[in-house]
């Protein structure tokens, strides 16, 4: 069985600041990780590996430094790392990022399973995986927390609104996957040091590779632009209650209630 | 199709442009320089490394297409067993004022099995027309179906913008519709205009965890496409004097294959709880964290008819269950008041709960950054504070 597994280089989220005097975010020093979800993608791709006889490439657009987190996914233990890097991709938007991933897939052809995290933490958006599925012709199975892989076909647990539904799909299918599915491997040492050894040879495919032109590609590809970015505003008229407990309590109440709210009533 | 064209007499053979291609698209053959079109991918870097000014091409410029044909605001209503989802109702809300702007029209459309009995709801919560699609394989939620069934009927009706709840549901969903129907698709919104000059869609977004918003347009397809965020947008009171056209579509379902099966679907058991939907709810962050606490923060909102909710810290001690924690990774809630008691106000908590309409912050650190979105402000040890907030409001 042959399984691809999608994995994105994003900024750890939780280390971004802005810089009050612009509003712009700071990037310096915020460090560059694997997007979480797409560790457990990974991880399942190599239970499968495990058990049966599997097959795993792992693909990854972004700039030359996003090398880091397909040398991780080999010393994780995946067999093939591609990544797909160029001037030409920079800017995507998901339509465009959906069409440099669907053909850099059907390139590598003849697959069974593709994987993917359900969202990337920078952009939040949830919509690569389901625009590749799309994009290739193949069924998807979206928010899955259990996954199943039989002969021809898988079986999945998919969270939904108030719900869990039990669902079953033909290969080849794409995955997007929760984190709580399974818990990560941690790169092993001799994982570390092949993938090292095998740093020269992650293949690096461009725009040519994936017999793409400019026009359907990054920003000049894309269907959406950003136009602006700017920090929330916090437009709020903050009033200082001042005092005593009993005090503070009873301004509250008499505020609250001359903007027609009665608490406790 | 844009070409590039070498100029043979300007060209002295220098090779800058075969070294400056990405694709190894230009060969130099008898000191001068050939262009290969199968291996070029239009990318331009050539045109800038001549200094003779030997190469020359059109790179192809994409023209903003005629879209005069496309009108009205769209919503997909969500049901599943036959009700329709709450985000439907809110999505009707902000539509209407999007098509006011626009002044057009704002569309409802239903999928499922038998639903036409929801057309006049709402029409009543602010659709001028309803569009109602019955069948029984629609009576599910499928991918292949979904899409198929709204593809038609986007195909047929041409609307200017098309929305959807950003739930599970729609986030399956849209995207798949996007990549069929080559539209573009902003994920998530959370705030939605029309510009007052060129009459596009405003599509209003947090990226990186809530650090930073982006605005974002659609000027290359139609119709301009968003989830959007449940209970961020307000739904209108109901006004049943309203009245509209309902429209039966018919679709031949038959066109289209669903791969999967869906085998069981097991309802979570009711939590009791729905923070979305509550008016008031008393928040509580890490100082919550002891029995003490706990007591003393349910007792305040048991005085006050509210819900308990929390932040991310306090589910992680234990203390209280996941559904009741608000933020990015939690619920999302507008409720009239939110008492926020020990909470620092990290910018993944304020993501799920800045849109209430009247906060109160209560921390013992003036400096928490809570009290930058509060309406009233508490500097103070909310083991004081609430015990006597509890008796101000019980002793009324
Ligand atoms: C990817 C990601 C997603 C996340 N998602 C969420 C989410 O959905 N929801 C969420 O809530 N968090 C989320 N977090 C965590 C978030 O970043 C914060 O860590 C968390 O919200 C902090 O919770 P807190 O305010 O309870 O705790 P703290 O930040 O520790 O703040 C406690 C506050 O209580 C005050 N205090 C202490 N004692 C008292 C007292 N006696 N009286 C009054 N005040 C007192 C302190 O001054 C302090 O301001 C997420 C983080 C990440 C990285
Ligand atoms: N540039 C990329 N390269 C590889 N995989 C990606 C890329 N962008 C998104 N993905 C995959 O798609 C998932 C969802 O991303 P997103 O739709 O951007 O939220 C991620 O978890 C990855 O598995």
């Amino acid at each position: 069985m042959n399984i691809v597994v999608l994995v994105k280089q994003v900024p750890n989220t939780s280390e971004v600041r802005i810089d009050p005097k612009s509003g712009n975010l700071i990037r310096e020093g915020v460090e560059s990780i694997m997007n979480p979800e797409d560790r457990h993608a990974l991880e399942a791709a190599l239970q499968v590996k495990d058990r049966s006889d599997a097959r795993i490439t792992s693909l990854s657009m972004g700039p030359p430094q996003a090398i880091d987190v397909i040398c991780e996914a080999l010393a994780m233990g995946v067999d093939r790392g591609i990544l797909l890097s160029d001037k030409l991709f920079a800017g995507a938007d998901t339509w465009a990022t959906s069409t440099a991933l669907g053909r850099a897939i059907q390139r590598i052809g003849d697959y069974d399973l593709i994987l993917a995290g359900r969202q990337a933490v920078d952009g939040d958006t949830a919509q690569i995986g389901p625009q590749v599925a799309e994009f290739l012709g193949i069924p998807q199975l979206t928010y899955v927390q259990s996954l199943e892989v039989r002969e021809g076909l898988v079986v999945a647990e998919r969270v939904i609104e108030e719900a869990c539904e039990r669902i079953e799909a033909p290969m080849p299918v794409l995955v997007t996957v929760l984190a709580s599915l399974n818990e990560p491997r941690y790169p092993t040492v001799n994982g570390i040091l092949d993938a090292t050894a095998d740093w020269s040879e992650i293949e690096v495919w461009n725009a040519y590779d994936i017999g793409a032109k400019a026009p359907d590609l990054g920003l000049s590809g894309s269907l959406t632009q950003v136009i602006r970015t700017f920090t929330p505003k916090e437009a709020r008229d903050t009033q200082y209650l001042e005092g005593a407990p009993a005090s503070v309590a009873s301004q509250l109440v008499e505020r609250l209630r001359q903007k027609e709210i009665r608490l406790g009533e | 199709m844009a070409e590039i064209v070498i100029d043979l007499d300007k060209c002295n053979g220098c090779g800058m442009c075969s070294r400056s291609c990405p694709y190894q698209a230009i060969e130099m053959e008898d000191k001068k320089a050939r262009w290969l079109e199968d291996r070029c991918t239009l990318c331009g870097a050539c045109l800038e490394s001549c200094k003779f000014e030997a190469l020359t091409g059109q790179m192809p410029v994409r023209p903003v297409p005629d879209f005069s044909a496309y009108r009205d605001v769209w919503v997909f209503v969500e049901q599943t067993n036959g009700i329709v989802h709450r985000s439907g109702l809110e999505l009707l809300g902000c539509a209407r004022t999007l098509a006011d702007d626009l002044d057009q029209q704002v569309v409802a459309v239903v999928f499922g099995d038998k639903v036409s009995q929801h057309a006049t709801d709402l029409i009543h919560y602010g659709a001028d027309r309803c569009v109602v699609v019955e069948d029984p394989s629609l009576a599910y939620y499928q991918t292949c179906s979904y899409t198929h069934a709204l593809a038609v009927i986007v195909e047929r009706n041409q609307p200017a913008i098309l929305l959807i709840a950003a739930t599970h549901l729609g986030r399956d969903l849209a995207p798949r519709l996007a990549r069929r129907m080559g539209l573009g698709l902003t994920a998530d919104c959370t705030r939605l205009s029309i510009d007052p000059e060129e009459r596009i869609l405003l599509q209003t977004r947090p990226a990186f965890g809530g650090n930073i918003m982006a605005t974002i347009v659609t000027r290359f397809s139609r119709p301009q496409t968003a989830t959007v965020r449940p209970g961020i947008m307000k739904a209108l009171e109901p006004d049943p004097s309203r009245t509209g056209r309902i429209d039966a579509e018919h679709l031949d379902m038959a066109e289209c294959r669903e791969f999967t099966k869906v085998l069981e679907c097991v309802m979570q058991e009711e939590k009791g709880i729905k923070l979305p939907s509550a008016k008031i709810i008393v928040a509580g962050g890490r100082p919550v964290c002891s029995e003490r606490g706990m007591s003393i923060l349910s007792e305040f909102a048991e005085a006050v008819g509210g819900q308990v909710a929390c932040t991310r810290v306090v589910v992680e001690e234990g203390y209280l269950p996941p559904e009741h924690q608000v933020g990015q990774t939690g619920q999302t809630v507008r409720p009239e008041v939110y008492f926020a008691c020990g909470i620092s106000g990290a910018i993944q908590h304020k993501a799920g709960m800045d849109g209430s309409r009247y906060i109160v912050a209560i921390n013992k650190d003036p400096d928490a950054p809570i009290f930058g979105i509060a309406d009233f402000a508490i500097v103070g040890d909310l083991f004081e504070v609430l015990p006597a907030l509890t008796r101000e409001v019980s002793g009324q």
